[in-house]
This record gives C-alpha cells, structure tokens and sequence, in this order.
C-alpha cells in the first residue's frame, strides 16, 4: 500500500515538472505593406522593440508581411522563441532587434492586402507553438485587398487569441465618409468575436502599456 | 386562530374559556411539566459540569506534564551548567596548579638565596684591638723611662690601623648592602609568585561559590519545588521571545540570501519550470538555503553547542570531529556558490539592463557605473558571508524548540482552564434556566396555585421535593 501511495506521489511530482506550457506567451504580429500603408512600416520597429521589453523566456514572438498572399510560412521575416534561460533570451532579443531594423529597412509594398490569410497563418503557428496566451496584433489599415482567385471566406478559430489592431489609418475615402471607417472596424470585430477571439484596437503607439 | 376564537360569539369569552382550560390543564400537569423541566435541564447540566470536570482533569494533567518537562528541562540544563563550571575548574587546575611544584621549587630557591644573602649581609662586630691593653700597660710607664716615644709609635700605629680597619669595616658594609640589594628582586619573584597563586584560589573560590549557587538550585528543582518551577516557567516564556525574534531575523537574512541567488539559478535550472505552482529556480534556491541551515546545524551538533540530535552528540570524538570539517566543507562549498552567483546575478542585471536601453532605443546600452564593482563585491561578500550567519541560528532554533513545548502547555492549560470555566457557566446557567421555565410555567396558573397555597397544606413527596429544589437558591 505505501509503495503504490509514494508511487502516485512520485508521478504527481513528476507530472508538476515541466516548462510552463500554459504561462507563457505567443506573440504574432502581421504587418501591412500594401501601398496604402507602407509608409507606416517604419512605426512597427518600435512596436517591436516594445513587445520585445515586455517577453519573458519561453515566450515566442514572430513578424510576419500581409502582402498579396499572407497564408505562407514566407511572409514570416522574423521568429523566435525565446530561451528559459535569461541571459540567452537577452542575447535572442538583441539579434532579434537587429533583424527588425533589416526587415523594416528592406520592406517592399505589395499590391495586395491578404490580411485573413495573414490572421490563418498566425493562428496556425501560435497553436503550433502552444503558448498558454496568444496575441495577434495586425498593424494594418484593415483595408483587405484580395488579388483574383484567392479564397477567404474561411471561419477563424479564434478561441482562447486576443486579436489586437494597432495604428488603424483612415483612408482617404475614409475622410469623405466616416462610416466606410466605422463599418470596415466593425466588420473585423465582428469576424474575430464571432471566431471566438477578443477583438481590441489601439491607434496611439504612444500608449502601447496594455498591449500585452 | 379566529376558528379559536369562535367557541363562543364573543371572542373574549372565547379566550376567557381557552385560557380557563388552559389553566387548568396546566394545573393538572403542573407536577410532571416540573419533573421534566427538571430533568431535561439537570441532565444538561450534569452533563456539561461532567464536561468541566473532565476538561479540569485535563487540565491537572497537562500541568502535571508540563511542570514534569520544565523539571527535567531545568534539571538537564543546570547539568549541562555545572558540568561546564566543572570543566572550567578541571581546567583552571590543569594550567595553573599542574605547576604548583614549579612554583614551590621557585620559592623554595628563593627563600634559600634569600636567607643565603641575608646570613652574608649580617654584620660581624669589629674584633676588639689586641694591644688596648698593651697601651694601657705602658700608659702606666713612666714618660721619662722612654715611654712617649713608644706611646708615639703606637699612636701612630694605632691611627694608621683605624684608618685600615675603618676601610676595611666600610668595604664590608659595601658587600652586605650589596648582598641586601641582590635580595630585592627574589623578593618581587616570591611576591608575584604568591600574587598568581592567590589570583587562581580567588578564581577558583568564585567559581566554588557559582557552583554552590547552580548546585542549589539543581536541589530545587530535583525536589521539584515551586519556586524552582515558577522561575524556569518565567525563564522560558522569556527565551520563546527572545529565541523567536532571533529567528524572525534569521528569516530576514535568508530572504535576502534567496533573492540574492534565486534570479541567476534560473541561469542554471530554467527560467520558465514550475514544480507545483512554484518556479524550479526559486525551489532551487530555497533548497541551496534550506541545506546550508541543515549543514549548520549538523556543525553545530557536531561541536556539541547544540543539542537537537543525540545521535550526532552521542558519536565517537573521532567521527564527530570528522562531521565537523565534513560540514565545514560543505558551507564553504555552499558559500562559494553564492557569492558566485551573486556574481552571477550582477551580470545578469547589468545585460537585462544593457538590453532593456537597447530596446528603448537610448542607445547601444554600454554604459556602466565605474563604482559598479563596490555593488558586485558586496553582493559576492554578503553571498559568502550569509551561509555562515545562518549557521547560528542552530542556537535559537533549539532554544526555540524547548521553550516552546513550556509555551504550548502553558497555553493549553489556561485554554483549558478557560473552557472548564465556561463549561462550568454554561451547567449552572442551564440549572437556572429549568427554574426559570417552571416560575414561567407556573404563571398562567398563579391563581390555581396561590388557592391551593391558602387552603392545601403543603404536604407530600411532591411539595418535599419543590422545597429541597428551591432551598439550594
């Protein structure tokens, strides 16, 4: 009897060993280079830099482009996970930050804006990944663009993910008729809500403090 | 209760009738009503004083246990005292009186040179001159008969004589008060000599009169006598307190020993495992504390300072002292750790902080403090140091320990005392409560009563037993 109680006790303590699956983080962020949006490229830099500060070891972070095409493991430029040892991370964040400037420096618009493949991309890597929580931020205008013959109309799975938009510019149609703004925000919120996703927007990159 | 009320078409004489009936049905069962009022709340009662009773038995008997642990507690403490006055003793003996034979030759020899200077330094009276005679023989000779000139010669011989034996008496006193100089410093020697002697007697007197004073008071407690047993009580409660603080700031030290090594073992063991809830670092670093107290303590067991493990007292010296480099190896070991990762921790810091200004933007994050170093090494210093503070708190961790049985029972005994006490209440307030209820009983059928009080004579087993219920009031 003592044996099979010190044997439950042993797997119970085993099964407590382990990395922190449910406790870390997976971060993806999809930038837009369509022509409309190109020229706010420069700004994801230092979102990056500011997700970067805020990652733990083990969490994991990726870029990737929306472009003609988003649903494609090419579109990542950037993607790590981060050592659980602290100093190793730092190292892994440095270089991280480094690459961001190339990326940011070397990006080219597209003609397109695929952003749900974008968001089928990141929601496959994340699950890949297993982070205990998962965030996509879609730096974009929100303006899809599809190039002829892609299919979208595909459901989002979007349970247990925080879809967050940052930096949502108005068009210049937006301008002459607010609601095509209003619409095309709402339109996303309701496609990641009804995916089971929480949908927030943050527009003033000065105020990043509750983006993760 | 209107369908109660409508016996009659009136409903006051409805409830006349009703309390009428009522009067008199509680009349009729006045007795027995009584009788079970009684009953129920006696057996509560009893019940409740018996509860008393056994909580006070308790009571006596955790304080029977708890002065039985002060005694034995006291009497094994007094040992431990006047076996140590003892060896101090022993030992006072060994250095100091192991030499007494020394001392005394010392003495001896110096008494010896000293009556040896004394009997050179005695003066020896000058020899009275052998011709005074011969002067006076010829004194008596006629001047003419020669004799001046013979008296002139012995004159001359007489002075010249003086003069030598003058000289040679003034030497000779030269030498004695020599003799007499050299004696000084045998006499300092024989008085420091008795002045060390007399230092370890007096020592040796105080510490007689210590033991005679602790010797006393083991008597005391042998013979288990109050007084002895109030003053280990007080003792007691006093060092839980003091012991208590002691360790309270223990566990501040250890707190800083963990956050000094919890955040660079996550360099060693990983960031990011839980084991239980809890980071595997922080439960690695705890460990790496928990081990150096337990070496500690095993170091101090093995100096026999402590004694929370016979076994580790009971051991061959041999072995014990072989537990002691073992164990002081092992903290060295521990502390040399710490103060590498206390080093470890400053470079950690110093790259998230390098990192963190590169991802603000301020710049390549290079810049360091030249004082920098004074941080590094005192955190290495405190790193090394802290494992061997943390060794003393054997001392307080066993003086904890042993008062705190004396501060548990002295607190189970008034828990207990508290309960008897309200076990005791509560019988007595049920006892009053069954008479209560019967006055109460008894007042809707006062009139009933009050006629059978002026026209029955109170008479019977019943009336009997009201009076003896009510005469304890």
């Amino acid at each position: 009897m003592n044996y099979r109680i010190a044997l439950a006790a042993l797997i119970v303590a085993l099964a407590g060993c382990g990395p922190a699956a449910q406790t870390n983080k997976g971060v993806y962020l999809l930038l837009d280079t369509s022509g409309t949006y190109s020229a706010e490229i420069k700004k994801a830099e230092q979102i990056v830099l500011y997700i970067l500060s805020r990652l733990e070891p083990a969490d994991s972070l990726a870029v990737a482009r929306i472009d003609t095409g988003s649903f494609s493991e090419k579109d990542i430029v950037a993607k790590a996970t981060f050592d659980d040892r602290p100093s190793a991370a730092n190292r892994q964040k440095r270089q991280f930050a480094q690459r961001m400037q190339s990326v940011v420096a070397q990006s080219k618009a597209s003609s397109y804006t695929d952003i749900t493949g974008g968001l089928l991309q990141a929601i496959e890597f994340l699950n890949e990944k297993g982070a205990g929580r998962k965030e996509i931020l879609i730096f974009s205008d929100l303006k899809e663009d599809l190039a002829k013959g892609y299919v979208r109309e595909v459901p989002l799975d979007l349970k247990g993910f925080d879809v967050i938009a940052l930096n949502v510019t108005k068009l210049r149609s937006d301008n002459f008729d607010p609601r095509e703004y209003l619409a095309r925000v709402e339109a996303w919120r309701q496609k990641v809500e009804s995916g089971g996703g929480r949908w927030r927007m943050i527009n003033d990159l000065e105020r990043l403090d509750g983006l993760l | 209760m209107d369908h109660i009320l409508s016996i009659t078409p009136w409903p006051a004489v409805s409830a006349l009738i009703w309390f009428v009936a009522l009067a008199v049905v509680l009349y009729l069962a006045r007795r027995t009503a009584h009788r079970a009022i009684h009953v129920a709340t006696d057996a509560i009662a009893r019940g409740l004083r018996l509860a008393a009773h056994s909580v006070a038995h308790a009571e006596l008997r955790l304080a029977a246990r708890n002065r039985d642990v002060l005694l034995a507690g006291g009497r094994e403490a007094k040992e431990r005292i006047v076996e140590r006055e003892f060896v101090r003793v022993a030992e006072t003996t060994r250095k100091d009186l192991t030499n007494y034979p020394a001392l005394h030759r010392a003495l001896s020899e110096s008494i010896l040179h000293i009556e040896e200077d004394h009997q050179k330094s005695v003066e020896v009276p000058p020899e009275p001159p052998a011709w005074v005679r011969a002067v006076e023989a010829v004194a008596k000779i006629d001047a003419k008969n020669g004799a001046a000139d013979v008296l002139a010669d012995i004159h001359k011989s007489m002075v010249r004589a003086h003069g030598e034996a003058m000289q040679a008496y003034r030497k000779a006193s030269g030498e004695r008060h020599g003799f007499l100089r050299q004696m000084m410093p045998e006499w300092r020697g024989i008085q420091e000599t008795l002045g060390r002697v007399n230092k370890v007697i007096e020592s040796l007197l105080a510490r007689s009169v210590t033991i005679d004073r602790h010797m006393q008071e083991y008597e005391d407690i042998v013979r288990g006598q109050d007084r002895a047993v109030s003053i280990l009580q007080s003792s007691s409660v006093v060092q839980f307190f003091v012991s208590m603080f002691v360790m309270l700031v223990a566990i501040g030290g250890a707190a800083i020993n963990f956050s000094l090594i919890a955040r660079p073992m996550a360099e060693m063991v990983g960031g990011t495992h839980f084991i239980g809830g809890f980071r595997t670092a922080d439960i690695a670093a705890l460990v790496i504390i928990m081990v150096e107290i337990s070496m500690g303590l095993f170091l101090m067991e093995s100096l026999r300072i402590t004694r929370l493990f016979p076994v580790i007292g009971a051991l061959p010296d041999k072995m014990r002292v072989r537990m002691i480099w073992i164990t002081f190896s092992i903290l060295v070991l521990l502390a040399s750790v710490e103060a590498g990762l206390a080093y470890m921790r400053e470079v950690l810091l110093q790259d998230e902080l390098a990192t963190g200004a590169l991802l603000r933007g301020e710049g390549g994050g290079e810049l360091q403090s030249q004082y920098l170093w004074i941080t590094t090494a005192a955190q290495m210093g405190m790193g090394f140091v802290l494992p061997f503070a943390l060794v003393f708190v054997a001392i307080p961790l066993e003086t904890f320990v042993h008062s705190l049985r004396t501060v548990l029972g002295l607190s189970g005994v008034a828990l207990l005392r508290a309960f008897a006490l309200v076990l005791r209440v509560l019988g007595s307030g049920f006892r009053q409560l069954g008479m209560l209820a019967e006055r109460l009983y008894d007042l809707p059928i006062f009139l009933p009563l009050w006629i059978e009080s002026r026209h029955l004579a109170p008479a019977g087993p019943a009336a009997d037993e009201h009076e003896l219920r009510e005469s304890p009031l």
